[in-house]
Formats: structure tokens, C-alpha cells, sequence
């Protein structure tokens, strides 16, 4: 199956089950039973989960546009990070639990986005990824409004282990928050283009204004590399590591402020109300920016990788970036 | 990347190898601005120019990829290009698709061998962005044409054989697109003055070319009388798609990373430094690849162009201000005053990153013509 037959159905079913009035009332307290059972019964739960434990068997690379068509949906549940966790704990040899799960790792206190509608997590601690439910853990609103985002805390770390010689969970997540950022981006370019092709001023659509024009052009660079960045992260596999990883966040967190700026400059105040759907999406990029580590973060992490070695920048990329997921 | 490509790596490592090893970090900084006709005939001899070009005009009857790892070798070496840059990249393939089969036969193996420079003449004094309004003049005359103008910032000029000049040849600048032609002008024909111009940074790579009834053969003509605007767009796309707009500061990167183990720092703004050079440099690669893998199924990827080349320039001349800040920043670490004239050479010359090829402004223009904005 080529990417463009995994993906149209995927995004007709997100077109159906999660429209922006979806998206906006679970932002605001509603549950996703509905949402989530149509995905559930979809199959694409464990697309990545390998063919003889039931799934498609599909690798990272394969699923991005998948990945990346949540971010274009606003999708407001962990619907990629299940995905990931299906394929962990099948690899484990563990039941997958019915319900969204979360991929946390213990020492990250930052907000999580989806942890409002997620059920269970695979929680990275003392070396081992455990598989727990979220009722064994006090969630903290952040105290904005319309966000699934919220702190974490547990109590200890319990509940199924799923053994040690599994991939480290921030970095898979990171790639996921690129990937969904890529989305929400390429949603914000559309967007912003129809617009400036309509908004009449000074008697003209405003996209016939160079000034526009050139913003707008910016916008779409920066739109393309992220989704660029996130091909890479996904490309590199689950067992990807921190360098891929570090590449799909730090240049989609870098986009991520500039490609939301754009798309408020162009809309003008009616992008800042609440009942525009613009702040669906750019509150979003926001969000997941800073969540398991912006920019600098994972900047540093790379940094720290580079600094290390004595290769030439193309070898460094070559061996350790720009990898094509080796088959399993 | 296909793996008989990839292959080509080790092979002109080893040849840029010998042609870089005197050259201090400066000069390697100078990437497709260094002059050695030697070194261009070595990869010539090499097999290693004209990599896209077919068996029969003495090319090396590869894809695109072959060219890419090439060329990725040869600019992260900063090894001396200049001599057939312009002729591999874009006059080659150029007189392949347009030219006729005695041209062909005439200019290929030349090139393929690195036996023939070329140099571009778009630009005139009164003619940069606005390429259309060039005002160089070419008349039939009985046996050919009759060339009379000027071009200006002609990159390599003074070292260059011959010049595919964009030029009238019926109508007025009024007439713009219509009735521009492209001629192949042999720069040792009697009438053609080449004076080189000084840069800012001492370097004379670029010069005026005055034609004062310079005769020139029928044959002299490129492709089709009046089509010379379609032409010079699809010159351009050559031109823009290629991994130099990325590369032009990297072998800065590579001696700042040095610099920095050897002063043993650890800190993290240092690392954030050399991760953020890293990850934009890897996904700039990875787009250009793309853009490769789109030529490679034959398409004219002019829009994608146009968007590497915009944010790789753009990065091009963050690095060397990245770096200077980082080095000034560290006032009691000694440097190497190589390392210190390679950063001020590329903070002086990079403004020309975003104007040679096409400006920034021209660039995002194209890019909005894509979203459908014009």
C-alpha cells in the first residue's frame, strides 16, 4: 500500500468524526467516547503494531502522513502516541488496553498535552517503560482554558513492566509533537492563503500585496521544512535515538512560533477571537513547541552528540541523521 | 540516495584530498568562488564533470544523485570549483537540451573534460531582478550576428572561454520577455572587453564584459531566436536546485566544531549552537534531496527551488554571524587566525548568498506564484 491509500481514509475519518466543533468541545471538557470508539473500530490503532501480533505492521516512516493528518485535524486525544504505544507493547509481548495512552517519561514536569483524554500512559522510569493507568495519577489543570493539557504526578511507578530494551519514550514522543505540529502547520498555510486571497483592502485581496506575498512565502518555507524535519524523525524508526529526533523537534519547535505569527499577522483581529478556528491551530503549535522539550532543548541534545564527534558536519548528518529506517 | 552513487564519494575524496591540502580555511571558504583550472581538469580526467550528461557527448550518463554526492563532496571541502562550476551546473546541461547536435558535439566533451569554462551574462548595469529589461543588443548580419552592450557582475569572466549571454535580438526593452535570445559568445572574439571588479573582500571574481560590434558566427545562437526568456528560466532552475545553497559557510561549521573540543567547552549554549547548525543543516539536506529526486524523474522543480534556495541562503548567512557572536562571545579563548579570517571573509561576502541565482525577493515571489497568490 502506498502512502496516498493509507492516508485518504485515515483523513476522511478524521474529516468525519473530528471536525473543528469536535475538536473545540473536547479542548473544553467534553469526553471523546465517540471520536475515539470510530478510530478504535478504524483499525488504524495498531498500524503499527507488527503483522503476526494483529497489526498492519507498518514503520514509522510509513505511518507520518498519518501522524501528521492528526495535527491537520486538531485531533484532541493521543491518537498517534497510542499508536506507538500499541507497537511497544506488542513488541513486549503485553495486552494492548482499549483507550488512548500517553508516552511519558517520569522525570519530565511539563504539561502533557491529551492527558485529559487519555486513559492508560507508558511511563519511562528507573530504566524500565511500565504500563499504568492514569487513575494512579493526579492530574493538575494548567489553568488555561480549551486545552487537553495538564500535569502529571505519580504516586511511584507501577504497574506492568514492559522491559528495559525498549526505545526511550521522550524521544518518540518529540517526533510525534514535530509530526503533529507539520500538520497543524500545513492547516494554518491553507488557511492563511484562502484568506489573503479573499480579505479585500485598499481594493484588492490582500495576498496581491507584495508585503503579504513575502510573509506568506516565508510561512510556506518554514511549513515545508517542518514537515521535512518530522519525515526525518519518523524516517529514523521507533529505535530512531535521540539524534533523528532531535532534528524533527528543534527545527518544528523553531517553525512553530513564526508559522502561528504569520498566520495571526495575515488574519488580522479576527484570528484572535475565540469563534475563528485559526486559535485551534495556532494555540496548538504553541502548546506542543514546548511540550517534551522546545527548540533549545533539543538543540542541546544534538549539540551534545556533535560536540562528540570528529567527523565532518555531511558525515555526522549522513551516519547519524538522515537515516532510512533499517527493516526489523 | 542509490547505492552506485553513493559509491562516487570515496572516489573524489580522494582527488580533493591532494587539491586542498595547502589551502588555509579561508580559501576553502571561498567553496565555488576558488579558481584552479588544474583541479577541474583532474575531475574532468576523473570522469567526475558532466556526471548528467550522456556517454556519447563524454559525460558520465548518471542521474542526478550522482552529481549531488559530488557536489556535496566538493563543497564541504571547500575544494577550488570555479573553474567548470558554471559549465557542469547549468551551460551543459543547458546546451544539451537546447542546443543543436554540432553544438552539442562542439561544447560536451569540452566541458566533460574540463577543458572549457563558461561564464552567464544576465545581469547588465540597468538590468538585475528585472532580467527581462536587458538592453545588450544582437543584429543578423550576413554570416551571423553583430553584438553590441554590456553585461556586469559576470561571475569568472576574466577565466571564462566563452559567455550564454541573454540578450535582444528584435524589439525593445519595452517589448520585455519577447524578442530575447541566448547566445553562446566565444570571449576572444575581437570587440569583447573584460574588466574584473574588486569585491569587498579583495577578491575579483566577478567583472564588466563590454561588446563593441563583437562578429559573431550564425551558429553562435543557442536554441531558439525569441524563445531566450523560457530559456533562461529553465537555466535558472539548474541553477537554483543544487546542494550550493546550503553548503556555502560549512566549512565553518566544521572548523567552529573543532575549535570548540580543543577548547574543551561543554556548556549549553555551546551545544545548542552546534544542534541548531545540525538540524537545520539535515533538514536542508534532506529537502534538497527531494528537490534531486524530483529532477530525477524529470520534472522542473522550479517552486522547490526556489524554497531551498531561500532558507538554505538563509542559513548560509546566519552561520558566519552564529559564529562570530559565539567566538567574541568567549574573548580570553585564543583562536586561529584562519579560523578568524574564514568568519569575517564569509559575514562580509554572505549578503551575495540571497542575490546570486536569483534574489530573496524574487524568490518568495515565485514561492507565492506557487500558493497561488499571483
Amino acid at each position: 500500500m502506498n502512502r496516498e491509500e493509507l492516508l485518504v481514509p485515515f483523513d476522511r475519518l478524521l474529516s468525519d468524526v473530528c471536525p473543528p466543533s469536535v475538536a473545540r468541545a473536547v479542548d473544553a471538557g467534553d469526553p471523546i467516547d465517540r471520536l475515539w470508539s470510530e478510530i478504535e473500530a478504524s483499525g488504524y490503532l495498531d498500524a503499527l503494531v507488527p503483522e503476526p501480533a494483529g497489526g498492519a505492521g507498518l514503520s514509522m516512516g510509513d505511518a507520518a502522513p498519518l501522524f501528521m493528518a492528526l495535527g491537520r485535524h486538531a485531533a484532541p486525544a493521543p491518537v498517534a502516541e497510542t499508536m506507538v504505544a500499541r507497537a511497544l507493547l506488542a513488541r513486549a509481548g503485553i495486552d494492548r488496553p482499549a483507550g488512548p495512552i500517553l508516552l511519558l517519561d517520569r522525570q519530565q514536569a511539563l504539561p502533557v498535552p491529551f492527558a485529559r483524554t487519555a486513559s492508560h500512559a507508558l511511563v519511562e522510569a528507573d530504566d524500565n517503560i511500565h504500563l499504568v493507568s492514569l487513575n494512579q495519577a493526579q492530574l493538575t489543570a494548567t489553568g488555561e482554558p480549551g486545552t487537553t493539557a495538564a500535569f502529571i504526578n505519580w504516586p511511584a511507578p507501577e504497574g506492568r513492566a514492559l522491559g528495559t530494551d525498549l526505545p526511550r519514550l521522550r524521544p518518540l514522543s518529540a517526533v510525534l509533537l514535530a509530526a503533529a505540529i507539520a500538520g497543524a502547520a500545513d492547516r494554518l498555510l491553507d488557511m492563511t492563503v484562502a484568506f489573503a486571497d479573499e480579505r479585500v483592502q485598499f481594493g484588492k485581496p490582500i495576498g496581491r500585496q507584495q508585503a503579504v506575498q513575502q510573509q506568506l512565502a516565508v510561512m510556506a518555507e518554514k511549513v515545508v521544512a517542518t514537515r521535512m524535519a518530522a519525515e526525518i524523525g519518523c524516517a529514523a524508526g521507533l529505535d530512531g535515538g535521540l539524534g533523528p529526533a532531535s532534528v524533527a523537534k528543534q527545527v518544528a519547535s523553531a517553525a512553530a512560533v513564526i508559522i502561528a505569527d504569520t498566520a495571526h499577522a495575515v488574519h488580522g483581529a479576527i484570528g484572535i477571537s475565540e469563534e475563528h478556528d485559526l486559535q485551534l491551530f495556532s494555540r496548538r503549535l504553541r502548546s506542543w513547541r514546548l511540550a517534551s522539550g522546545s527548540e533549545t532543548y533539543w538543540a542541546e541534545r544534538l549539540g551534545q552528540m556533535r560536540l562528540a564527534s570528529d567527523i565532518s558536519t555531511i558525515d555526522f548528518i549522513r551516519k547519524n541523521l538522515n537515516l532510512a529506517e533499517p527493516a526489523r | 540516495v542509490p547505492a552506485h552513487d553513493e559509491a562516487l564519494r570515496g572516489e573524489v575524496r580522494g582527488l580533493i584530498a591532494e587539491a586542498t591540502a595547502d589551502l588555509p580555511l579561508d580559501r576553502r571558504a571561498r567553496s565555488w568562488q576558488g579558481f584552479d583550472a588544474d583541479f577541474s581538469r583532474r575531475l574532468g580526467k576523473a570522469g567526475l564533470l558532466g556526471l548528467t550528461l550522456p556517454q556519447s557527448y563524454g559525460g558520465g550518463g548518471r542521474g542526478p544523485f550522482a552529481r549531488f554526492i559530488v557536489v556535496e563532496e566538493l563543497l564541504s571541502a571547500g575544494a577550488p570549483v570555479a573553474a567548470h562550476w558554471i559549465a557542469d551546473r547549468q551551460s551543459a546541461p543547458l546546451i544539451l537540451k537546447f542546443g543543436t547536435e554540432d553544438q552539442r558535439r562542439f561544447y560536451l566533451p569540452r566541458i566533460c573534460r574540463g577543458e572549457a569554462f563558461f561564464c552567464i551574462g544576465m545581469s547588465e548595469p540597468g538590468s538585475g531582478s528585472d532580467l527581462a529589461s536587458v538592453r545588450t543588443r544582437a543584429e543578423r548580419t550576413e554570416h551571423g550576428w553583430l553584438l553590441n552592450g554590456q553585461k556586469i557582475w559576470t561571475t569568472n569572466a576574466p577565466h571564462s572561454d566563452y559567455m550564454i549571454a541573454l540578450v535582444r535580438t528584435s524589439g525593445t526593452a519595452a517589448d520585455r520577455q519577447a524578442g530575447l535570445s541566448q547566445l553562446i559568445v566565444d570571449l576572444k572574439a575581437p570587440g569583447i572587453t573584460i574588466r574584473p571588479i574588486v569585491d569587498l573582500t579583495g577578491d575579483a571574481h566577478f567583472a564588466e564584459v563590454f561588446f563593441d560590434n563583437v562578429e559573431l558566427a550564425d551558429d553562435a545562437l543557442i536554441g531558439t531566436e525569441g524563445q531566450g526568456w523560457t530559456q533562461v528560466n529553465a537555466e535558472l532552475a539548474f541553477e537554483r536546485s543544487g546542494p550550493e545553497r546550503i553548503y556555502s559557510s560549512i566549512v565553518l561549521v566544521d572548523a567552529w566544531i573543532a575549535h570548540v573540543a580543543r577548547a574543551g567547552r561543554l556548556d549549553g549554549a555551546t551545544a545548542a549552537l552546534a544542534g541548531r547548525m545540525t538540524a537545520e543543516a539535515a533538514t536542508l539536506r534532506a529537502m534538497s534531496l527531494a528537490v534531486t529526486a524530483l529532477l530525477a524523474k524529470g520534472e522542473g522543480p522550479v517552486v522547490e527551488a526556489s524554497l531551498v534556495k531561500d532558507l538554505g541562503t538563509s542559513f548560509e548567512q546566519a552561520v558566519p554571524a552564529w559564529i562570530s557572536d559565539d567566538l567574541a562571545s568567549h574573548p580570553e579563548e585564543p583562536i586561529a587566525s584562519e579560523l578568524y579570517r574564514a568568519a569575517s571573509y564569509l559575514g562580509q561576502i554572505a549578503p551575495s548568498f540571497s542575490l546570486r541565482g536569483g534574489t530573496r525577493e524574487i524568490l518568495r515571489g515565485i514561492i507565492a506564484r506557487g500558493l497561488g497568490l499571483r
